[in-house]
């Protein structure tokens, strides 16, 4: 079948011009075998100059990529990537155009303080609630209603694709509250799904489908960085309006008027309803007033994302204020629901999506097409997480406890940000800390510059995300004075 | 002026709005042979004594938190189950060229292998591969297909309603005309709805065309342990695959086998040529789970794990298994013996060739209908009857209802 070493020459060829963007984010001691390898015995190439520069500046790497002619080369790398060793043997894969996924930026975050040995590291990427021993919390009124539940030997059957009736109805409660006109007249429709991703990706997938007068997500600027995929993937296009003002660190209250004053009518807006991520800014009551109006004057369809409900000011009514501000308003919106952090659920995958409709009649036919939107993805949600959280709402006991707790976690997450700015006056930072205060829930927008993370990451080992986000949540009484001596060292 | 004032009402999903009939239904004799879940002989429920055994470890055990699983699962999860159906020595896994991704039940394995290859296979958001899934076939399939994107979904013959079996020349043909690349959905045992399966020396045939021409295998595998009550042998085809060289995606479910189906528990089990394309693959599955649920939920696939990777645990499940297998074996083997008791018209040897959960009775939609209507027996309108709704109290009148139905409706 032809000259064996130009198929092998071919193939190794065409899979280091696949691959090259892959091989050099191996680690530095993997590919740079190859490219040592290379530069001994370098040949020039015309897959050099195409693949290389746009991603290594390095000459000595640019040369060194070049591919070698000799058999004696492609064994020897073999010898370093087994892998390459079997490509003259086997037929190419069906795969080989596949492109290697970059890494997820919050996960690499975790990943990188996991190989940490700093004994002081802190890990302040990390979107999940941490006691002030830097442990997961399981909740009290979790584990009581798991007992509950477990002495009931409950059987597994399947849920109804819109999930377990209990909890869609504690879940739409919650949110709109019990006195709820929208609730009274059942006009609108709660599906339980598999936490918010779950919920939002519903949500995309309903507007894309239904909603024919625009296909415009307008999304705060910034927002979560998941919301961008899940809407572009479900069809939709993206769009933002002003929201953070880094100037202040504050909400840039006149810029999101202004740009919401000109969004074309009937564009879908998400708004962060408590607890904005990432940047723990929220808008105060005056100014949501003023939103809704506005907004209802450009008769743009709301689509609130409520994550976080409970765990900004420890309240649940407070934090719910304004969806449920706005449906009094007349707007008829689009809701997503987690119970990720305020039950400290995660994993369990609990959350509810809610479409308020314009009667009853309307509701049955929007929650039939929720019904056709779920099946193809995962026919029904899952069980445990559901369960739980409706005994927990339907359980007066249970619910006053977690009414405590969930405070305890918001309390603790507010005092952790005056210690921290407590500790920064300490360390003599003449900074303006404010925000960190008047930030609300477990992201603060720090105002650190990418080059200040990265020494805080190198020097101190404080992991966070480049654009100077933390979790509030990863910081304790224990480590608050090391972060705070390390803040002050990179930006004094 | 509402914007969602042209939102039609949608068609309920058959099988669930033959459960809620059912439900409302105030007959005595009422008998549920709908949604493919096993039963007792109670007609109940069925929680695996192994999974009560698990759950409580687990509740147990206050170690254990609720901390978000990585976007692709529980990693002992999903090597233990991919283990489970390419077999413990595997040479593929051996090979590292096995990977998985924890998905939600066996549909979520579907949905995230077929978001991957509309994206992936056959050049890049190639929406015009088509896609053959068997006639007929559990209806969530096409769905599942197309919703990923694809436009081209077609049936591939498979039941012989003549000869109530697997027609196998249609198969074959079709698998010649399939051009090229075509993906193909192949049921790994238990075929849902007809319970028909082809024999190993089928499958060698089928494959055989596939390898030819370069088709894709895409296993749909739900009852694994269900059909024979033998892991392994159910399991064959997909080995069988994996050994003649097939780069294949097998979803997986343990919905039946566990009777976990409320919990969604599936994994999308990946075989690549080699652990660099895997790797490849895997990461853009990442990407595709973060935008449809972010990371799987967590009870269910721990209950797995840990009975999977505990040496008594996994024989006490592999006998739980068994318990139901064996009942629908028995129940299948009265049903047949009673019809031919009754001289039933027509041949109901398929009842027993048939295996897993469901059978294709042959039975026409007039005669479907009434069952449900008259004798308050619900069954697909397809004449799928789910062998696990039979109960040695309902058998009689069961059979008795078909041989009326059979013997006076046409």
């Amino acid at each position: 079948m032809g000259n064996d070493k130009t198929d092998a020459e071919s193939i190794l060829l065409q899979y280091y011009k696949r691959n090259i963007r892959y091989i050099l984010r191996k680690p530095a001691q993997e590919w740079s075998c190859h490219a040592a390898f290379f530069f001994m015995k370098a040949h020039s190439c015309s897959l050099t100059a195409a693949c290389l520069f746009p991603v290594c500046a390095s000459a000595a790497a640019a040369a060194a990529m070049a591919l070698l002619k000799t058999s004696r080369f492609i064994s020897s790398v073999g010898s370093l990537t087994p892998s390459l060793a079997t490509l003259p043997i086997r037929a190419s894969s069906w795969w080989t155009e596949v492109q290697m996924g970059p890494p997820d930026p919050i996960l690499g975050v975790t990943e990188a303080y996991k190989r940490d040995t700093n004994s002081k590291k802190m890990n302040l990427g990390v979107g999940a609630y941490r006691d002030d021993n830097g442990k997961p919390y399981v909740l009290n009124c979790v584990r009581k209603a798991e007992d509950l539940i477990a002495s009931k030997m409950l059987d597994k059957e399947y849920l109804a694709i819109g999930g377990l009736g209990d909890f869609s109805k504690a879940c739409a409660e919650l949110a709109l509250g019990p006195d709820s006109e929208v609730l009274k007249s059942k006009r609108s429709i709660t599906v339980q799904t598999i936490s918010g991703t779950g919920s939002l990706r519903i949500g995309a997938n309903f507007l894309s489908r239904f909603h024919t007068a625009a296909k415009d997500v307008y999304l705060p600027k910034p927002s979560w960085g998941n919301h961008t995929p899940i809407f572009r993937d479900a069809g939709m296009q993206l769009k933002a309006y002003r929201y953070y003002d880094p100037a202040t660190c504050g909400f840039d209250f006149t810029g999101a008027l202004d740009d919401i004053s000109k969004i074309p009518e009937h564009s879908i807006i998400m708004l962060h309803a408590c607890a904005h991520n990432p940047t723990g800014v929220d808008p105060r009551p005056e100014q949501w007033k003023e939103l809704s109006a506005v907004i209802k004057k450009k008769k743009l369809l709301v689509f609130f994302d409520m994550a976080y409900q409970g765990f900004a000011s420890g309240d649940i009514d407070r934090d719910a204020w304004a969806v449920r501000y706005f449906i009094d308003q007349g707007h008829n919106v689009l809701l997503s629901q987690s119970f990720a952090k305020n039950m400290g659920l995660y994993g369990e995958r609990v959350g509810g999506f809610t479409v308020v409709c314009a009667d009853a009649e309307e509701a049955k036919r929007v929650e039939s097409q929720l019904k056709i939107l779920i099946r193809p993805i995962y026919s029904n949600p899952p069980m445990n997480g559901a369960r739980i959280a409706s005994t927990i709402l339907n359980t007066p006991e249970l619910r006053s406890t977690w009414l405590e707790e969930v405070k305890g976690m918001a309390d603790r997450i507010i005092k952790m940000r005056e210690m921290l700015v407590t500790n920064l006056k300490n360390e003599g930072s003449t900074h303006n800390w404010q925000h960190v205060i008047d930030q609300i829930g477990m992201f603060c927008f720090t105002g650190l510059k990418p080059e200040q993370v990265e020494r805080l990451t190198k020097e101190f080992s404080v992991y966070m995300t480049k654009d100077g986000r933390i979790s509030v949540a990863g910081v304790t009484s224990g480590n608050v004075g090391y972060l705070a001596h390390a803040i002050h060292q990179v930006t004094k | 002026m509402s914007i969602f004032g042209e939102v039609p009402q949608a068609v309920p999903v058959a099988v669930f709005k033959l459960s809620a009939d059912f439900r409302e239904d105030q007959n005595p004799s009422k008998v549920n042979l709908g949604v493919g879940a096993y039963r007792t002989d109670e007609g109940q429920p069925w929680v695996l004594p192994v999974v009560r055994k698990v759950e409580k470890m687990i509740a147990d055990d206050h170690s254990l938190n609720h901390e978000y699983l990585p976007i692709l699962g529980l990693p002992e999860f999903r090597s233990s189950s991919s283990k489970i159906a390419l077999g413990e020595d595997s040479p593929a896994i051996k090979d590292n060229r096995v990977g998985a991704v924890q998905c939600l039940g066996g549909t979520g394995a579907l949905k995230i292998g077929a978001e991957f290859l509309r994206r992936w296979y056959n050049g890049t958001d190639n929406t015009k591969t088509p896609v053959y899934v068997s006639a007929p076939t559990w209806e969530n399939h096409n769905a599942v297909f197309s919703n990923a994107g694809f436009e081209d979904i077609r049936p591939y013959k498979y039941w012989d309603a003549a000869k109530r079996g697997l027609n196998l020349e249609g198969f074959l043909g079709d698998l010649e005309s399939a051009p090229d690349h075509s993906i193909f959905v192949l049921h790994a045992c238990a075929h849902n709805p007809t319970g028909t399966d082809p024999t190993q020396d089928q499958w060698k045939q089928i494959a055989d065309v596939m390898k030819r021409k370069s088709l894709f295998a895409f296993f749909d595998s739900a009852y694994q342990g269900f059909a024979s009550g033998n892991l392994d042998k159910d399991a064959w085809a997909v080995r069988y695959f994996v050994s003649q060289g097939f780069e294949l995606f097998c979803a997986q479910s343990f919905s039946k086998n566990f009777g976990l189906y409320n919990e969604r528990v599936g994994n999308l089990t990946v075989v690549a040529k080699d652990q660099d394309n895997l790797t490849r693959v895997l990461s853009q599955m990442e990407k595709i789970v973060r935008i449809t649920w972010s990371n799987p939920p967590s009870q269910g696939a721990r209950l797995v794990a840990i009975t999977l990777n505990t040496p008594e645990l996994f024989a006490e499940w592999k006998d739980n298994v068994k318990t139901m297998a064996d009942r629908v074996l028995l129940m299948r083997a009265q049903l047949k013996e009673k019809l031919k008791a009754l001289g039933t018209p027509g041949t109901w040897e398929h009842i027993t060739e048939q295996i897993g959960m469901f059978s294709f009775t042959g039975l026409n939609p007039k005669q479907v209908e009434y069952l449900v209507k008259e004798k308050h027996i619900y069954l697909m309108a397809s004449g799928r009857i789910n062998m696990c709704g039979l109960t040695t109290k309902n058998i009689d009148y069961v059979a008795e209802s078909i041989h009326e139905a059979v013997t006076t409706v046409q």
